[in-house]
């Protein structure tokens, strides 16, 4: 039982980054019909941009509270940037095309950034600086919780009812509902659709740069290759809790995450890659619009 | 034609041999291995018209049958074709090949019709993220089957019979890259071939006109897996070792390439693209970590200003060849 729990723990961490991640992948979906998969890349870059900003700023030298949260905020920012400098040069020329077309130039965009961070970062692996002192909070029976694994899950959650607050309460969240809901409709209404659109980049790209920041704690090694793997998980994860929806987006990545660490500590760890894709295939041949997806005929 | 093709190939075979030079021989099998796979992923992609991302999968499923089929029985069987029906050498080895041949790509065909029939009923973008699933699962399941080799490689060596069971040959490989274009160009072009490009352009009018698009779109899978298949059993057979790192999401993005760079829907223009962009990369080994960089920007600028690729759904022919040469009249397109 307490494998169980400590698997379950575990699990809640991951998964509340991978629900981060799934965010920014629900919102593009929802609204452009693309799935991004430089998505994964931007939480690269985020984890990449805080190493470098934590080195630059001196925070190397110990944990401090104030260097996380200023190399956070400077992650979000640049990578919100880079975000939106992706929507304008490789998906805002074929807003368009056939469906085909983004969604190709979406994996070239992701392997040109594995690979050129390959040439610009190097290869090997880079340790982060720690920002936060790993201790004991508290023990759930005879399973131990830190404290890494309690602010990841309260930033998460965190940033996540600041979406909401942003999609339901404010005029940019009224506009990218409307886009999402019918754009050309949306466009004749008065609504800046491209800046809408850019926004939606810029806003889920710096949540994937928090994840980025959020794994740099919890596990801390970050590479130009460690996007690919978590992106793709998380848009299993957006697929699940219901594409375009945003709690669906955090149920996702938390059922994901908890399955992941479930099946490699039960079965093996080599499964654990796997385990993603089973999930994807099950939940689009029994429920394609997912758990918390409204049933919508389709159009034709 | 096919006997004065095959012709030719034994000529460029023997030619190739007596070059007598090992990596340039190893870069033409690499070159006919990924024609095969440009050709037949360009059925579902380009034709078809549905974004398949884990043709990498089929591949591995041909390579490690074969490779298996050649570890466990592969010297037996060559024994069994030449000491006890008393065939030739040469016939029991082509028997062998055609067998193995037949075994790695009908597997890959099976794993074809298990993918396609859930998938397919999917689109567009779902489509690509459960190929690409279903490339992953089969790597990581192979991945963990100790029988061969699991996380090791396995190694095409043969067992204590004092056969060969290895292919390294030119001549094998474009055997099957001219079987793979002969076959998949008869059926793009054939009126079932219209059929697959019906359903790219408009499933929903393909569907009233009476043709099972969930049918088409299976068809074409399977027969795409199964020249996958192919090309895995000569990847594995040349290379003498196959390990499941050479079947990742990335090689399934290379195969893509192809696609995307020569054309979608056009035969030749995958063929070209795929030569291309084997041949060059060798050629600037100093050069190779610039090469998915540069990869990822063709398949960038290509969506953004030419998104049917260098040859559209056009084919090559020797007349458009005549036109590229100085001097003859350029036909108004």
């Amino acid at each position: 039982m307490d494998v169980f729990f400590q698997q379950l723990v575990n699990g809640l961490a991951w998964g509340s980054i991978y629900a981060l991640i799934a965010l920014g992948y629900t919102m593009v979906y929802g609204i452009l019909k693309l799935i991004n998969f430089a998505h994964g890349e931007i939480y690269m870059l985020g984890a990449m941009t805080g190493y470098y900003a934590a080195r630059a700023l001196g925070f190397d030298d110990g944990p401090s509270i104030i260097g996380l949260f200023t190399v956070l905020t400077i992650s979000m920012v640049v990578c919100a940037a880079v975000g939106m400098l992706i929507e304008r040069v490789a998906y805002r020329p074929l807003r368009n095309a056939p469906r085909l077309a983004p969604l190709i130039t979406a994996i070239g965009v992701s392997l040109f950034l594995q690979y050129s961070g390959q040439i610009v970062f190097g290869p090997d692996p880079k340790v982060p600086p720690e920002l936060l002192a790993k201790s004991t909070l508290f023990t759930v029976g005879s399973v131990p919780v830190n404290n890494v694994q309690v602010v990841v899950l309260v930033v998460s959650l965190a940033l996540c009812a600041g979406l909401t607050w942003i999609v339901h309460r404010t005029r940019m969240g009224r506009a990218m509902r409307a886009v999402s809901y019918d754009r050309q409709a949306a466009a004749l209404m008065g609504i800046n659709t491209d800046k809408t659109i850019a926004f939606t980049f810029a806003v889920g790209s710096a949540l994937a740069a928090a994840a980025g920041i959020l794994v740099g704690l919890y596990n801390p090694k970050v590479e130009p290759l460690m996007g690919l793997m978590p992106g793709l998980k998380a848009f299993v994860a957006a697929v699940l809790g219901g594409i375009g929806n945003i709690p669906g987006a955090m149920l996702g990545g938390v059922i994901l995450g908890v399955a992941e660490t479930l099946v490699s500590g039960y079965l093996s760890s080599t499964y654990r890659d796997a385990i993603a894709f089973v999930i994807l295939i099950v939940i689009l041949l029994v429920r394609p619009t997912g758990l918390l997806g409204s049933t919508a005929k389709e159009k034709v | 034609m096919p006997v004065i093709a095959l012709a030719l190939l034994f000529a460029f075979d023997r030619v190739a041999a007596g070059l007598g030079n090992a990596y340039v021989a190893q870069v033409l099998v690499l070159v006919g291995i990924n024609i095969i796979l440009a050709v037949s992923l360009n059925l579902i992609n380009g034709f078809t018209g549905q974004l398949s991302i884990g043709h990498a999968g089929f591949m591995a499923i041909g390579a490690y049958v074969a490779a298996a089929l050649s570890v466990y029985g592969g010297a037996e069987m060559q024994a069994f074709f030449h000491e006890s029906l008393h065939l030739p050498m040469a016939l029991s080895r082509a028997l062998f090949f055609v067998a193995v041949i037949l075994a790695g790509g009908l597997s890959a065909a099976v794993a074809g019709v298990l993918v396609g029939i859930p998938t397919l009923r999917l689109r567009g973008d779902y489509l690509a993220i459960a190929s690409l699933g279903f490339g992953e699962i089969i790597r990581i399941i192979i991945l963990n089957i100790d029988a061969v080799g699991g996380a090791r490689g396995f190694s095409v060596v043969p067992s204590n019979y004092d056969y060969d069971v290895r292919f390294e040959g030119i001549f094998e490989t474009y055997a099957m890259v001219l079987l793979t274009i002969v076959a998949i160009w008869h059926l793009a072009y054939s009126t079932r071939g219209r059929a697959y490009v019906a359903v790219k352009n408009d499933e929903i009018a393909t569907e009233s006109l009476g043709i099972s698009a969930t049918r088409v779109k299976t068809e074409a899978f399977v027969v795409a897996a199964f020249f996958g298949g192919v090309a895995g059993v000569l990847f594995s057979q040349s290379q003498g070792y196959v390990h499941t790192n050479s079947f990742t999401f990335l090689r399934s993005v290379e195969i893509l390439v192809f696609v995307v760079l020569g054309g979608m829907g056009s035969i030749t223009g995958s063929i070209v693209a795929a030569v291309v962009l084997t041949i060059v990369p060798e050629a600037f080994r100093d050069l190779s970590q610039y090469r998915m960089p540069a990869y990822a920007l063709v398949m960038i600028a290509m969506m953004v200003w030419r998104p049917q690729g260098l040859f559209g759904r056009s084919e090559m022919s020797l007349a458009f060849l005549g036109r590229l040469l100085p001097g003859t009249k350029k036909e108004d397109q």
